[in-house]
């Protein structure tokens, strides 16, 4: 998940490949492999196999939310917009909202700041230690959410700082620093370095280089990165449900209300909008982090 | 003297600022790169140190404490790891978890296999829009994926009652939901993202002339898959399945939300610990042992499959 290193021999070799590519396939295609339609046309079923199983249990919940019934059951009863006029009008729900929204944009502008400090300073330093610090940095990607949970919990209890918004903010900065950081790195590794020494050579001071140079490059990527960020700690719901206080976020609202079964369809409303809203938002973070850089930068997330 | 020599860079004048702390400093930065690197680097550094390396440290001193009704009793003591392996229950939970969860990352790692490789491999134009299909479920709540299941395979769920309405059978099939089977489903699901990318990642980066070489000196297409595509992808295959395998161990919302009794993870007892029971000293106990159980498992993994490929090659 670290490939970011060698990007740019990468995107040279990938060239070289792909020109030879080119120049090859009459030869493989007559005596092994084959690009022929029969041969690929297995593992495109497979693949569009792979993307139904990834996106249809999700599509369930839009597809319910519109049903005219209290159970969520087939066959279908008739389209309604009973359950989203519900979702509108309850306000404990729209205070959730207010709250995810604010913990959200906070963590996003936090993390990418951070993500940016350390992103520079990866990609542009020799540094002994620096695979041992980039592990660490990306060691909340892989240590289970519960553990980093009741852990922070401990902490804000044995400081006695009660739990609140900010303690909720805090955990989704520290599970957020990896992706801002990540996505930043290759943003940084994809574009010439050579831009920024110009820069310094001509005069410019460090800090005037940063800001009329590396910032307006690193651009698009700080943009997905404020994005990322921002949807990570929308829907995080693991950490947020050992650290919230009394305001709850959307995800750990949701969970309080699926003991009740009467309030599935209302649930199923919410859970349709903020998927859909998600899926937009992340589309177009991705679009801005691949584009330009190269379908493999930005790498394993 | 070095320091001196570095200090005709910098336009200083006098000898006295020359011997002040701040000049000092300055020739410091400038000749190391280093320092400078890692203080760009600390605001992050030390964020991420009071956010994680603290917590965890008080979370192992918290396990040696004791719950003394609503206080904490601070001496030091083993009282709760003693607890721990006197309840055969706590193993049997761990060991059951561990099976479940690597069952879960296996599934998920064949799964995600031949997709990697199709996109890797296969898509020669819309890379970029095949990237983004398989990367846009990640970013989306894992509690919406998870709970989708749950309304999947419920008993008046969408499968039951789809199946009742064609007529396929009369009641609800009982053994769809609250099971470790939906839990290892659903878990497969929420993580399929995760195992993607890093087999991609690995797949893409294979230089395409090691191909060509293979199939030069006679190769069949699988001799050569088996003999250069797999082993050159092993460590993608590694890093998913770690990114799989970790979080699903300790993982509590799914078997809550789709387990019922008998898919109950160890996920679930620490939270109750945190909650309900209310003895947060055990849960960390338990907590501890979890993760030292997976960092046991996570060392033998890699230095098994490291050796054997250092074998193979």
């Amino acid at each position: 998940m670290t490939d970011t290193t060698a990007q740019g021999n990468l995107t040279a070799q990938k060239a070289a490949q792909d020109k030879r590519g080119e120049e090859a396939p009459q030869y493989f295609a007559s005596k092994h492999e084959g690009y022929h339609w029969t041969a690929e046309a297995p593992m495109f079923l497979y693949a569009v196999w792979y993307l139904a199983f990834l996106y249809i249990p999700v599509l369930f919940l839009p597809l319910f939310s519109f049903n005219d019934s209290i159970y969520v059951a087939f066959p279908l009863k008739g389209f309604s917009l009973e359950w989203y006029d519900d979702m509108v009008s309850t306000q404990q729900l729209l205070e959730a909202l207010a709250n995810s929204l604010k913990v959200g944009a906070a963590v996003a502008f936090i993390s990418t700041i951070l993500g940016l400090f350390a992103a520079k300073a990866m990609t542009r330093y020799v540094m002994p230690g620096k695979g041992a610090v980039t592990a660490f940095i990306m060691l909340p990607l892989v240590v289970p959410g519960i553990i980093l949970g009741i852990s922070l919990l401990v902490i804000t209890n044995m400081v006695g700082m009660p739990l609140s918004l900010y303690t909720i903010g805090l955990a989704h900065t520290l599970i957020s620093v990896p992706f801002a950081t990540l996505v930043l790195m290759s943003r940084l590794e994809g574009f010439d370095k050579n831009l920024e020494e110009a820069s310094l050579d001509l005069g410019e001071g460090p800090f005037r280089t940063f800001f009329r140079v590396t910032l307006p490059l690193a651009w698009p990527g700080i943009l997905a990165s404020l994005l990322l960020t921002f949807t990570i700690s929308f829907d995080e719901f693991i950490l947020a449900f050992f650290l919230a206080g009394n305001e709850a976020t959307l995800p750990v609202y949701i969970w309080s209300q699926l003991r009740f079964p009467s309030r599935l369809p209302m649930v199923l409303a919410l859970g349709a909008t903020i998927l859909i809203f998600s899926f937009f938002i992340v589309t177009v973070a991705e679009v801005l982090r691949r584009r330009g850089v190269g379908p493999q930068s930005g790498s394993a997330i | 003297m070095a320091v001196t020599d570095s200090a005709r860079t910098v336009t200083y004048g006098d000898d006295v600022r020359r011997t002040s702390l701040l000049f000092r400093v300055n020739a410091l930065f400038l000749r190391h790169e280093w320092i400078r690197g890692y203080t760009l680097l600390s605001p992050t550094l030390l964020v991420m140190i009071m956010l994680m390396c603290l917590p965890v440290f008080m979370l192992v001193t918290y396990s040696f404490w004791t719950q003394n009704y609503l206080d904490i009793d601070r001496t030091f003591t083993l009282a709760n790891y003693e607890a721990f392996f006197q309840k055969p229950i706590y193993v049997a939970l761990i060991m059951k978890s561990i099976r479940m969860s690597l069952f879960c990352t296996f599934t998920t790692l064949i799964l995600a296999y031949p997709m990697a490789y199709f996109i890797a491999f296969k898509v020669k134009s819309n890379k970029l829009v095949w990237l983004i299909l398989i990367t846009v479920p990640f970013w989306t709540s894992y509690l919406l994926r998870v709970f989708a299941w749950k309304v999947i395979l419920g008993y008046n769920g969408v499968v039951n009652s789809g199946l009742i309405s064609i007529g396929v059978i009369d009641e609800p099939l009982q053994f769809l939901l609250y099971n470790p089977t939906a839990v290892v489903l659903t878990l497969a699901h929420a993580w399929a993202a995760f195992a993607i990318l890093p087999i991609y990642v690995s797949l893409e980066k294979i230089d395409r002339s090691y191909l060509e070489a293979a199939t030069d000196l006679g190769d069949t297409p699988s001799e050569r898959f088996w003999r250069v595509t797999w082993p050159l992808s092993l460590p993608g295959v590694i890093a998913a399945g770690l990114l799989v395998f970790i979080p699903t161990v300790a993982d509590y919302v799914t078997p809550r939300l789709v387990g019922g009794t008998t898919g109950i993870m160890i996920g679930n007892i620490i939270q109750s610990q945190f909650g309900k029971a209310n003895n947060w000293p055990l849960g960390a106990a338990l907590s501890v042992i979890v993760m030292l159980m997976i960092a046991f498992l996570v060392i033998v993994f890699i230095v098994t499959t490291t050796r054997g490929r250092a074998r193979s090659a």
